[in-house]
C-alpha cells in the first residue's frame, strides 16, 4: 500500500511542470536582441549586432551539462550612423574583413538563486580569447524561456579601438553587452 | 518727448546688454566656423571631441539667449534715432526680432538632431539633456539639413545686421553703432 502511494507520488511528480526539467535549446533569433551601449565623451551610445547565432542547451536542473555557444558576426554592427559602422569595421577596431566573426563558448554555469544564474565562458573577438563572467536571468513564459543578462566587456582586452582610438578619454574602455533571448523548450 | 527720453534712459545700452551682445558675437561666429569645420572630418577621437565641444558652446548659446530675451524684456532698448523712416524703423525691428528667433532655432535643431541620431547632450559631459526625440535616422538627418540651412540664414542675416550698422554709422552718422560699442575709460 505505502510502496503504491510512494510510486502515485513520483509519478504525480515527474508529470508536474514544477518539477518537470525543461531543456531549451531553441533560441528565436528574429526575436533576440544583442545590444551594446559604450560612452563616448560621457555620453552613453546605443548600438546593436544584428546578425547573430545562439546555441543553447539548458536545463535549470542540469547546470554541470549546460551549454551556450554565442556566434556572432561583426559586419553586422550597427553603431547608429553609416560612419560608424564604417569605422567599426577598419583594422582599428574589428577588422572584420580579417575576423568576421566573433565567439562565447560557455564553460560553466552557477545557480545565483531564484531565477538567476552566472555563466562563464571564453570570449574571442579579434583572434583574442578572455574570459568573461555574465549574470541573467531566466525567466520561463509557456514553453519559451526568456534570457536576460548584461556584463561588461573591456574593449582595450580585444584591441578593439586601436592608435588614437586606444585613449578612453574619448570612447571608453567599458562596453555594455545586453543580451535578451527568447528560447524554445526542446521538442 | 523723444528728448525726453534720451535723458531719462541714455542713449546707450546697458553695460549688461553690451556684454552679452559682443559675447553671443563671439560665440556663433566660433560656433558658425566650427560648425563648418567639423562635419566634413574623418571619423576620429578629434571629431567626436570637437562635436561636444560644439554642442556644450550651443547650449551656452542658447542659455544666453535667454538671459539676453530677459535683459531685453526688463530693459527698455535706447530709441531708435528721430530722422529714422517708418521703413526703416520696421525693417531693424523685423531684423532683430528674426536674429532672436534664430537664436533660440538654432541651438534647439541641434538638440533635436542629437537626439534623433542617438548621441544624447550632456552639457560639458556632466549634465545630461533630456532627449526629446527618439532615435530616428531620417529625422536625424532632416534635421541636420534645417540647422544648416538656418545656420545660412543667421549667417546672411548676421552680415545684414553689420552692414546696417555701418550704414548708419558711416552714412547717416548717427550714434546705432556706437552704442553697442563697450565705452572707453576716460
Amino acid at each position: 500500500m505505502m510502496r503504491k502511494i510512494i510510486a502515485t507520488l513520483m509519478t504525480a511528480l515527474a508529470f508536474s511542470p514544477l518539477a518537470q526539467a525543461v531543456e531549451f535549446n531553441r533560441i528565436q533569433a528574429d526575436k533576440s536582441t544583442l545590444v551594446f551601449v559604450y560612452k563616448q565623451m560621457g555620453v552613453p551610445v546605443d548600438g546593436s549586432f544584428n546578425k547573430f547565432a545562439a546555441q543553447l542547451s539548458f536545463d535549470p536542473a542540469k547546470l554541470s551539462t549546460a551549454r551556450a555557444v554565442l556566434d556572432l558576426d561583426v559586419t553586422s554592427i550597427d553603431t547608429g550612423s553609416e560612419e560608424g559602422n564604417d569605422e567599426v569595421a577598419t583594422k582599428a577596431w574589428f577588422n572584420s574583413k580579417a575576423f568576421p566573426r566573433a565567439k562565447f563558448e560557455s564553460a560553466s554555469f552557477k545557480a545565483l538563486g531564484g531565477n538567476r544564474y552566472e555563466v562563464t565562458g571564453k570570449m574571442s573577438i579579434k583572434g583574442r580569447t578572455q574570459t568573461v563572467t555574465a549574470p541573467f536571468t531566466l525567466n520561463q513564459q509557456g514553453s519559451n524561456a526568456i534570457v536576460d543578462g548584461a556584463f561588461v566587456l573591456k574593449r582595450a582586452d580585444f584591441a578593439i579601438g586601436e592608435g588614437s582610438w586606444s585613449d578612453f578619454g574619448t570612447v571608453a574602455n567599458e562596453i555594455q553587452i545586453k543580451f535578451h533571448f527568447i528560447a524554445a523548450a526542446a521538442k | 518727448m523723444q528728448y525726453l527720453q534720451q535723458l531719462e534712459f541714455g542713449n546707450r545700452y546697458t553695460k549688461t546688454a553690451i556684454s552679452l551682445h559682443w559675447l553671443m558675437a563671439i560665440l556663433l561666429v566660433c560656433l558658425f566656423a566650427v560648425g563648418i569645420y567639423m562635419h566634413e572630418l574623418p571619423l576620429s577621437p578629434w571629431k567626436l571631441q570637437v562635436y561636444s565641444w560644439h554642442k556644450w558652446a550651443g547650449v551656452t548659446a542658447f542659455i544666453l539667449v535667454l538671459v539676453r530675451l530677459a535683459w531685453r524684456f526688463t530693459h527698455r532698448p535706447p530709441p531708435l534715432p528721430i530722422n529714422m523712416s517708418r521703413s526703416a524703423e520696421i525693417a531693424a525691428h523685423a531684423g532683430h526680432a528674426l536674429l532672436y528667433t534664430l537664436m533660440i532655432a538654432i541651438p534647439l535643431t541641434g538638440w533635436l538632431m542629437s537626439s534623433a541620431k542617438g548621441i544624447q547632450t550632456v552639457y560639458f559631459g556632466i549634465l545630461p539633456i533630456p532627449d526629446l526625440l527618439a532615435k530616428n535616422k531620417e529625422l536625424g538627418s532632416l534635421l541636420r539639413d534645417v540647422h544648416e540651412i538656418l545656420n545660412f540664414i543667421l549667417a546672411a542675416l548676421v552680415i545684414g545686421h553689420i552692414a546696417a550698422a555701418l550704414k548708419h554709422h558711416l552714412m547717416d552718422k548717427d550714434d546705432i553703432l556706437t552704442r553697442m560699442l563697450p565705452q572707453r575709460k576716460r
